[in-house]
């Protein structure tokens, strides 16, 4: 196989995991406050993805690092033509990241109802943003051989607008499994009844989607001349049916599971219809950033592709070890009792 | 202002304050796990306070360091696309590295050091602090290896309109990276000594739980010492490489115009750019410039009048950054050994003229820090990648003056805001001193 395709894999998996973990921090961030009825409930929720998030959020910067090293042009281009949206999507983590540090440290009301909003617009503005950008690159941005023709407004169009909504639904769903699962008692009653009933949301937004996508992307191209290909969008609907399945009869940990393997496949579903774009031309096809006329050299990729093959899996395995010893449920009494506890 | 000044204005902001905080998260890192290991090994309930007190201040600092190095990482594609765009094929590797390797490990075992207290074994909390330490440092190498590219490009070739790598081993064996890393590297275990030297003195003028603070301003003051020599020697070695490789750097960072053999240094010096010389010249040590440069007191050593004036870097900035960091340098080794000498011989108490001057100390090796950021960046210039790319060529097309003009300002006053809460919360958590009540943690020697 080529290097460039088995990046584009990579790149895709990048994302693919991301998504999977950072989202459902993302859920718990935009749930906390309202699930939460007293500043013990907040601290548990928050608390459940305490020791996690941090990890969880490297997959973005290896997602850009890889971007970064193996397609440069695409880096260099998608960055600077985003420049605005990306601006608001790191000082929106920032936020989050210090809000998550910074809440438990002063002993005052103002002080935690303060950071409590940075955890909300922390993490609700980037679940939003990933997926306003998503639907422009799967639409393709307005760009030919003089460069990028278009604003921080332009990106704020009709399906790039729904896809954020779509991101922002299954992340808030994702979420609010992660917390059934993670707590017990009165919070987790209430975390299972969001998952419940924000799904019907999710799925009309999903089926406006996917319909959507027929007339404004060149996505489904790949899929018509290959049907094989259709496979992974059906595991997504399938997977998307499993988390109400599961969840109605209250198995959560694994509509928990059916959530991230929703996430992994949407994920994949664009990307497998971009293929061989990252970012394709709205103008004209010719002008389209393909994983061949963006690539690193040849040298570099294999470089990088070793480095890769050597350390992932490592990461990977020591990732599942520290969600293993973090696996039982947090509760009021125990982080009222741990002076370490968020 | 042009979209070249405001993205590196913006650029200088935000990694120098990302570099407010990296350094300290590199030196506590290690201290914290050797005061670790000390509780392992002794059980002497001493260090497990140690251990909890500073580590506290080390993870108010560590999450700035990280949240703001996201913000780094972004930059390159968001205001240096036509930089990305040509060496990218060289520069994105490492950098990919150090995410895969380093960051991934430090994020992830901070959190079991966090929440882990009561749930893992002594001896695994321990190691998963030293793996953080062990990251945040490896983490430094990658960031500098690729900081060392930009400085002396090595291992490329200019292929297909951009640099191509065409040996990775030269750029991980740069010697100019590695340099870079010993000398930054120990600037931040110097940084970390004397924050925790400057705020036990601060304890110890107050006689507040003096034998915790002794403790600590002991250890510190041992780490201070063993690493400000090798930070002043690291630093020698540094300017060599400089001199060979980047001898405009090398020239503006000591205002020499004239190419001359056996250069004396002097200690009195007044440069005057604008007439292409030294207004005041005085107090030469003989030859002292030219052994510096070369270890060879009769070597010649190149003058910027040798360059043409494109080719040349900000000279005042240069070479009172140069001067300052270097001046500092000297201070911080004979503050270490007066330090390490009153401890030692325990008579800190009776001296509160060195506490005092400890506790003042503490912005010193952060000053000493940025000032050595400033030699080496811009120093560099006017190249991005030295005598390959000029940095007037890697800035973005497609961004406008106003969307630079809005981040730069939005970064100031959001870094601004983040600065003063930091030390707020460095300063409340600092003056509280250690905590008494081991009982949460306590629970944890009985083996999980």
């Amino acid at each position: 196989m080529e290097f460039q395709i088995i990046w584009f894999i990579l790149w895709g998996t990048l994302w693919a995991v991301y998504f999977m973990l950072d989202g459902f921090d993302f859920g718990a961030g935009i749930l906390h406050s309202f699930l939460a009825k007293n500043d013990t409930e907040k601290r548990v929720i928050i608390n459940t993805i305490g020791p996690v998030w941090d990890g969880n959020e490297v997959w973005l910067i290896t997602a850009g690092g890889a971007t970064f090293a193996a397609f440069p042009t695409t880096y260099a281009l998608m960055f600077s033509y985003l420049y605005s949206a990306l601006l608001i999507i790191l000082f929106a983590l920032i936020f989050r990241g210090v809000a998550f540090e910074f809440r438990g440290k002063v002993d005052s009301e103002r002080w935690r109802k303060a950071w409590d909003i940075a955890i909300f617009i922390g993490s609700f503005i980037p679940a939003l943003l990933f997926g306003v950008a998503f639907g422009n690159i799967f639409q393709g941005l307005p760009m030919d051989a003089n460069g990028y023709h278009g604003t921080l407004f332009t990106l704020l169009n009709p399906y790039g607008l729904l896809t954020g909504v779509l991101f922002v639904l299954l992340f808030v769903v994702h979420g609010a499994l992660w917390l059934s699962v993670k707590t017990n008692g009165d919070i987790s009653t209430r975390a299972s009844m969001a998952a419940n009933s924000v799904w019907y949301i999710l799925l009309i937004v999903a089926v406006l989607f996917l319909g959507y996508t027929r007339f404004v992307t060149n996505l489904y191209t790949n899929y018509l001349k290959n049907m094989a290909w259709f496979i992974v969008p059906v595991i997504a609907v399938l997977a998307l049916i499993g988390i109400k399945l599961f969840a109605s009869k209250g198995q959560y940990l694994k509509a928990f599971y059916s959530s991230c393997l929703t996430i992994v496949t949407v994920v994949f579903t664009g990307v497998i219809g971009l293929y061989p774009n990252l970012i394709p031309s709205s103008i004209d096809q010719k002008y389209s950033l393909t994983i061949f006329n963006s690539s690193s050299s040849i040298y570099t990729l294999k470089i990088m592709t070793i480095v890769a093959l050597l350390f992932v899996p490592v990461v990977i395995a020591y990732q599942i070890w520290i969600y293993r010893i973090f696996r039982h449920k947090v509760t009021g009494e125990n982080v009222l009792k741990d002076s370490e506890s968020y | 202002m042009d979209a070249l000044t405001l993205s590196r204005l913006q650029f200088a902001a935000t990694a120098a304050f990302h570099f407010i905080f990296v350094p300290l998260t590199l030196g506590l890192s290690v201290m914290v796990a050797y005061m670790e290991s000390l509780y392992v090994r002794t059980n002497d309930e001493m260090y497990l306070r140690m251990t909890k007190f500073w580590g506290k201040l080390f993870l108010i600092n560590f999450t700035l360091g990280v949240v703001t190095g996201i913000t780094m990482e972004f930059q390159f594609g968001m205001n240096w696309a036509e930089y990305s765009k040509y060496v990218g094929d060289i520069f994105g590797a490492p950098l990919a590295i150090e995410a895969t390797v380093a960051f991934f490990l430090e994020s992830t075992f901070i959190g079991l050091w966090i929440f882990g207290w009561n749930k893992v074994s002594k001896k695994v909390h321990a190691l998963s602090i030293w793996l953080v330490a062990i990251a945040t440092n490896l983490s430094a190498l990658w960031i500098l290896l690729a900081n060392g590219w930009m400085q002396k490009p090595v291992g490329y070739v200019i292929r297909n309109n951009r640099a191509e790598m065409v040996d990775f081993m030269a750029l991980v064996t740069n010697p100019y990276g590695w340099l870079k890393f010993s000398h930054t590297l120990l600037s931040g275990y110097v940084i970390a000594a004397f924050f925790v030297m400057g705020i036990s003195a601060y304890h110890l003028l107050k006689r507040n739980k003096i034998d915790f603070f002794k403790r600590s301003f002991k250890m510190a003051a041992a780490f201070a010492l063993f690493t400000s020599i090798l930070l002043f020697i690291a630093g020698d070695f540094h300017a060599a490489e400089v001199a060979k490789s980047q001898p405009t750097k090398f020239a503006a960072m000591e205002s020499l115009w004239e190419t001359q053999k056996a250069v004396p240094y002097n200690l009195l010096l007044i440069p005057e750019p604008e007439n292409e010389r030294n207004a005041v010249e005085a107090v030469g040590i003989p030859k002292l410039l030219s052994f510096l440069a070369f270890h060879d007191g009769n070597a010649e050593v190149k003058g910027l009048k040798d360059f043409p004036k494109q080719d040349r870097p900000p000279v005042l900035i240069t070479f009172l950054s140069f001067r300052g960091m270097a001046a500092l340098g000297m201070l911080f080794m004979i503050l270490s050994i007066i330090s390490y000498v009153i401890s030692k011989k325990d008579k800190l108490e009776s001296n509160p003229t060195i506490l005092r001057v400890m506790l003042y100390s503490i912005p010193l090796p952060y000053i000493a820090a940025q000032l050595g950021w400033l030699v080496a960046e811009v120093g560099r210039q006017p190249w991005i990648v030295y005598g390959v790319l000029r940095t007037s060529d890697a800035v973005s097309k497609a961004i406008t003056l106003s969307q630079i003009w809005v981040s730069l300002i939005g970064f100031t006053l959001f870094y601004g805001l983040l600065g003063v809460i930091d030390i707020y919360l460095l300063t409340k958590y600092s003056k509280k001193g250690p905590d008494d009540d081991l009982s949460s943690i306590v629970k944890m020697s009985r083996e999980v």
